[in-house]
């Protein structure tokens, strides 16, 4: 394991979720969950970010900006979808202004679905997330040597 | 020859501080978000958590939006440790203050670069912080010096008694401006390590990869130099008193997580206020109290 | 001997023939020979006295007498015409004084009064002739192009002034160099006026009416501080029969209660040509001239002429309390207060003229002092000092010129609008004043001397006056720092003697602060011994050799470090709302486009000028009233 998987910092976004979820990923990082235990901490700037924790659906107004924050991430880096909008737009799926889940918008790693997803759920998601982080490192690493 | 031969002195204790540092100032960092976690409730992160942290960072793909606060880092990261060389080395404190006040400049320049709106608040106060606390160091570097009769540090190993014997209110008035020199709560206005403040995250919000890991280095570094200051105190010609001098250091760390854990942040006025005013008193009552007594 | 005639006869000659001559590149040729003759000369006297103690030159003249008595009362009457032309009663008044007391003086007392020793060089006056020399001359080089830019944007047709304009400069640098070599007190009066008279026309050169207001403040302010001078002059003849400023110095060793009351005029003279509180509104308002003139009164000649007096007394100050205390307390006080009034300015030349006044408030205190330490700390600062700011200075015109603005905020992104020129402005900076350059060390000086001689209050406004002086630098070089997008270059029109002037200051600047060892050996040290005898304790040569590794370290990082690196640029964060990177625009929350601004913290509430100024006016007034009172009365009781 690289250094990449002992400390995924996040950063969460709400893109339009009922907030449900959104209380959920807090309660993971708070004290009954705490997933400081892993070396997860919530960022608020995705230039410091690993992992994008999205909430909610994408629709016409967010769309930008989701992408926006995904680029702005650096490289290596992880999108999670927590809860069932994000996944797949939920139950507002057929709404006139939503586009869908976030894959919609950028390249989803990790679907967490539920609603509202469980922090369980979230831990075990971050959790795959950093698997697929920690081979992103790698084949970082090997562009940099190659390059 | 004397000269140069102290000034190689120096720059042994700079390279030694600049290994060393960051390994201890690494685990006090770690043993800092432990206990954190720990007084509110939490397990918290494994003790070489920052170490990972750093790691990571530094692996991180490399993108700036200025190009060049990384250079400006890189000086911050050097004068920091010069500033904890000239200090171990037992060099002159005043010299050692100024540094690291330099080294603040640098990091301010390295936020400022990035003309990021956040970054340039953050940067904006980081200023204002260093203005609130450089009269208390000033002063204390004064008491230290009327109470040890130079500005060498190693001046504390000739001493028959600690210089805390008279310069205790000096001492007050250093560990409340300490709060602002460690970016501790309720003085970390300009970048809060937690997320979602109303700067985002203030000078390194612009920062990532390895730019970022050279902040996180440096504040390790600052916080070893800096707890080595308060150590400064309580050491005198007893060998043993160095025993004492460490232990007070990690209680005086001790206080301070407790109180970046039970205070929130106040507006600057109230940061700017009350540290000149202590600044004022404190410094200012043992200034006298050196000089008449 | 030669030598230091040359010097002070060579910029006169210089000075009438640039008022002569009409052709530009004529004048352009003129002023480049003198310039480099002069600084060459300079160099060359530091290297004929290298490490020499005091030493005199017999040369005294009657006709010498009688032309600088008759210069100072040919100045009187210039004012005076000034005066009655723009209807300045104040002026007018004093310049008659002065004018009467001027003639009372050469017929009365001046015959039978002769200085065998009329001219002299130590290593403070080298140091001072160097500054004038190198520094000075290149404010001149670097006029030429300016004063090409100021005439172009004056309306078609006016009159050009231009020649004036040089001759005044030059005159400017002769008139300093009399000040310096001068053992005899007429002559340095002589110089001293001259010095006024030259920043009154140069103040005024523009005309306009806040310039002519200006002017006539300088004028005012410096003929009380010329009248003290005048006095001190009087109290010497009559009670010391003496005119000759070493035998002042010695005598005043040895009775302190006789001299009291003339080395508090001296000292009030002292400090109304270095611009202290209350006084300090002058140098303010010389920032209505034209910006090669500010450069020369603020860094090199002018209030430079003051802290050297005040320097050269510094020994009578450790025994005549009372204007030891004046001098000290008015350099406190302004130094702080200065320094804490630069916070809420947003033009750059105020600034800077805020630091310089609050900067020479630390000479002047140090002078005021007068320890061994206190002195070596306050030369150093005036060479540090002299270096920068004219630096700054330059910078400042030249961008002021470029980007159509003096105010800080439009200095935004300039470090990619006119690459070079920031960095230069950068050195500036930073050798005014942070570690490792020369402040740094002449502050912790300054702390050893003000604590070892229980000067408390001192020590409380250093350190306060310290932190805002980080204050105001900080945030005007992280304007300076920013980076944003592909900005036009706009620094390709800057003429080349701009440049090369620059380039000079940025040079004399870095080597100062690099060679800080050198120099404190071979020029401040030696004086120090030949003054008091021995050193002062604990000036650390291997901290010096520190901070001249660290200098060198950072002046290589400003100028050849800071390139754009083969980094991938990243856009900046606004929220996950940008529209464009480079111009910081973001969609706001009516989805209408806007730009992100930051403005600098200015601190209006805390630090305005409204706030301070009376305090320390009126402060520091009633401590020189004091001063003189105290050393009024008390002599007599002694």
């Amino acid at each position: 394991m690289g250094y990449s998987s002992k400390s995924p910092w996040v950063i969460h976004y709400d893109a339009s979720s009922c907030n449900g979820c959104d209380i959920e990923v807090l309660a993971a990082l708070c004290p009954g969950f705490d997933v400081e235990r892993f070396g997860i901490i919530n960022t608020g700037d995705p230039k410091h970010a690993d992992i994008f924790l999205v909430t909610g659906s994408v629709n016409e107004r967010n769309i930008d900006i989701i992408k926006q924050i995904y680029d702005q991430m650096v490289e290596p880096k992880v999108v999670v979808a927590c809860g069932i909008c994000a996944c797949s737009g939920g139950i507002f799926h057929d709404c006139y202004n939503v586009i869908g889940g976030v894959d919609k918008a950028i390249p989803v790693d990790v679907y967490a679905p539920g609603c509202a997803v469980r922090p369980e759920a979230i831990i075990d998601a971050v959790v795959q997330g950093i698997a697929v982080l920690d081979q992103k490192a790698e084949a970082l690493k090997a562009m940099k040597k190659g390059a | 020859m004397f000269a140069l031969g102290n000034l190689l002195l120096v720059i042994v204790a700079t390279v030694l501080f600049a290994v060393l540092a960051p390994i201890a100032g690494c685990l006090l960092a770690g043993l800092d978000r432990i206990i954190s976690a720990r007084m509110q409730g939490r397990v918290g992160p494994p003790l070489l958590q920052p170490y990972y942290d750093v790691r990571k960072l530094l692996a991180k793909e490399d993108v700036s939006v200025s190009g060049v606060d990384g250079v400006y880092m890189t000086c911050a990261l050097v004068f920091t440790a010069f500033a904890g060389g000239i200090f171990f080395a037992g060099d002159n404190l005043l010299m050692s203050a100024f540094i690291i006040t330099m080294a603040s400049l640098f990091f301010i320049m390295a936020a400022y670069s990035s003309r990021s709106p956040f970054a340039e608040l953050g940067a904006g106060r980081e200023t204002l912080q260093v203005m609130a606390y450089e009269p208390m160091v000033l002063l204390m570097a004064v008491c230290f010096f009327m109470a040890a009769h130079t500005f060498m540090v190693d001046g504390v190993l000739d001493l028959e008694r600690p210089i805390i014997a008279t310069t205790l209110p000096a001492f007050l008035g250093f560990l409340f401006i300490l709060t602002i020199k460690l970016r501790k709560s309720p003085f970390d206005i300009a970048m809060s390590h937690h997320a979602h403040q109303e700067i985002v995250r203030g000078t390194i919000t612009e920062m990532s990869g390895r730019t970022l890991a050279k902040v996180e280095v440096m504040h390790w570094c600052e916080n070893i130099l800096f707890l080595g200051w308060v150590a400064m105190f309580f050491v005198w010609s007893n060998p043993a008193s160095i025993v004492l001098a460490v232990i007070v250091a990690l209680a005086i760390w001790f206080l301070e997580i407790f109180i970046d854990n039970n205070f929130a942040r106040v507006k600057w006025q109230t940061m700017l206020n009350s540290s000149w005013l202590v600044a004022l008193v404190f410094g200012g009552v043992n200034v006298i109290f050196l000089a008449f007594v | 001997m030669e030598l230091l005639l040359f010097l002070i006869v060579f910029p006169l000659v210089a000075a009438a023939v640039l008022l002569a001559v009409r052709d530009d590149r004529a004048r352009d040729a003129i002023v480049w020979a003198t310039a480099a003759i002069v600084a060459v000369a300079s160099i060359v006297l530091a290297v004929r006295f290298f490490g020499q103690g005091w030493t005199g030159f017999a040369f005294s003249s009657a006709i010498v007498d009688t032309i600088a008595i008759a210069v100072g009362a040919l100045i009187a009457i210039v004012v005076m015409v000034y005066g009655v032309k723009y209807r300045n009663v104040a002026a007018i008044v004093l310049a008659a004084v002065q004018l009467v007391s001027d003639l009372i003086f050469e017929f009365a007392f001046a015959h039978q009064m002769e200085v065998p020793v009329g001219l002299y060089v130590d290593q403070l006056s080298v140091i001072m002739a160097l500054i004038i020399g190198i520094i000075g001359s290149g404010i001149c080089v670097y006029a030429m192009g300016y004063m090409k830019d100021y005439q172009a944007h004056r309306p078609e047709g006016e009159k050009d002034r231009r020649p004036a304009f040089f001759a005044l400069m030059v005159l400017f640098l002769s008139a300093m160099f009399v000040i310096v070599f001068s053992n005899n007190l007429v002559w340095m009066f002589t110089g001293w006026e001259v010095t006024t008279l030259c920043s009154f026309l140069l103040i005024g050169f523009t005309r306009t009416d806040e310039a002519i207001r200006n002017a006539f403040r300088q004028i005012i302010m410096n003929m009380i501080g010329g009248l003290g001078f005048l006095a001190a002059m009087y109290f010497s003849v009559i009670w010391l029969n003496t005119m000759s400023l070493s035998e002042f110095i010695l005598f005043g060793l040895r009775h302190p209660e006789l001299i009291a009351l003339p080395l508090c005029a001296l000292s009030l003279a002292g400090i109304t040509k270095a611009a202290q509180m209350p006084f300090h509104t002058w140098l303010l308002g010389a920032m209505v001239a034209p910006t090669p003139t500010s450069a020369l009164l603020h860094s090199s000649t002018m209030v430079k002429a003051g802290v050297f007096l005040l320097i050269k007394l510094a020994p009578l100050y450790t025994i005549c309390f009372a204007a030891s205390q004046m001098v000290i307390l008015v350099g406190g006080i302004t130094f702080m207060l200065c320094s804490f009034m630069a916070i809420s300015q947003t033009n750059a030349k105020r600034v800077l003229a805020y630091s310089t006044i609050a900067n020479l408030g630390l000479i002047v205190a140090c002078a005021g002092v007068g320890t061994p330490e206190a002195i070596w700390a306050a030369v150093l600062l005036m060479v540090f000092h002299a270096a920068a700011k004219s630096l700054l200075f330059l910078c400042v015109g030249t961008a002021e010129h470029h980007i159509g603005s003096r105010d800080i905020e439009s200095m935004d992104l300039l470090f990619e609008r006119m690459p070079r020129l920031a960095r230069l402005m950068m050195v500036g900076i930073m050798g005014m004043f942070i570690a490792p350059f020369g402040m740094l060390i002449a502050k912790w000086a300054t702390l050893v001397s003000f604590v070892e001689n229980g000067q408390l209050v001192l020590v409380m406004l250093l350190a306060f006056g310290s932190a805002a002086t980080f204050m105001f630098w900080a945030k005007w070089l992280g304007k300076l720092a920013g980076i944003a997008g592909q900005q036009e270059d706009v620094e390709l029109s800057v003429h080349r003697s701009e440049w090369a002037s620059m380039g000079l200051m940025a040079f004399v600047a870095v080597a100062a602060c690099v060679l800080l060892p050198l120099l404190s050996n071979a020029l401040i040290e030696p004086y120090i011994v030949s003054v008091y005898g021995q050193l002062g304790r604990d000036i650390p040569l291997d901290d010096l050799w520190l901070s001249a590794v660290l200098a060198l370290f950072t002046a290589a990082v400003f100028i050849g470090g800071l390139r754009p690196s083969k980094q991938k640029q990243g856009p900046v964060y606004l929220s996950g709302v940008t529209v464009d990177s480079g111009e910081r625009v973001y969609r706001n929350s009516l989805s209408n486009d806007e730009k992100a601004t930051a403005r600098n913290l200015y601190l209006a509430a805390y630090f305005s000028e409204g706030r301070f100024k009376p305090v320390g006016e009126v402060l520091c007034a009633a401590v020189i009233v004091f001063a003189f009172v105290a050393s009024g009365i008390v002599p007599p009781v002694l």
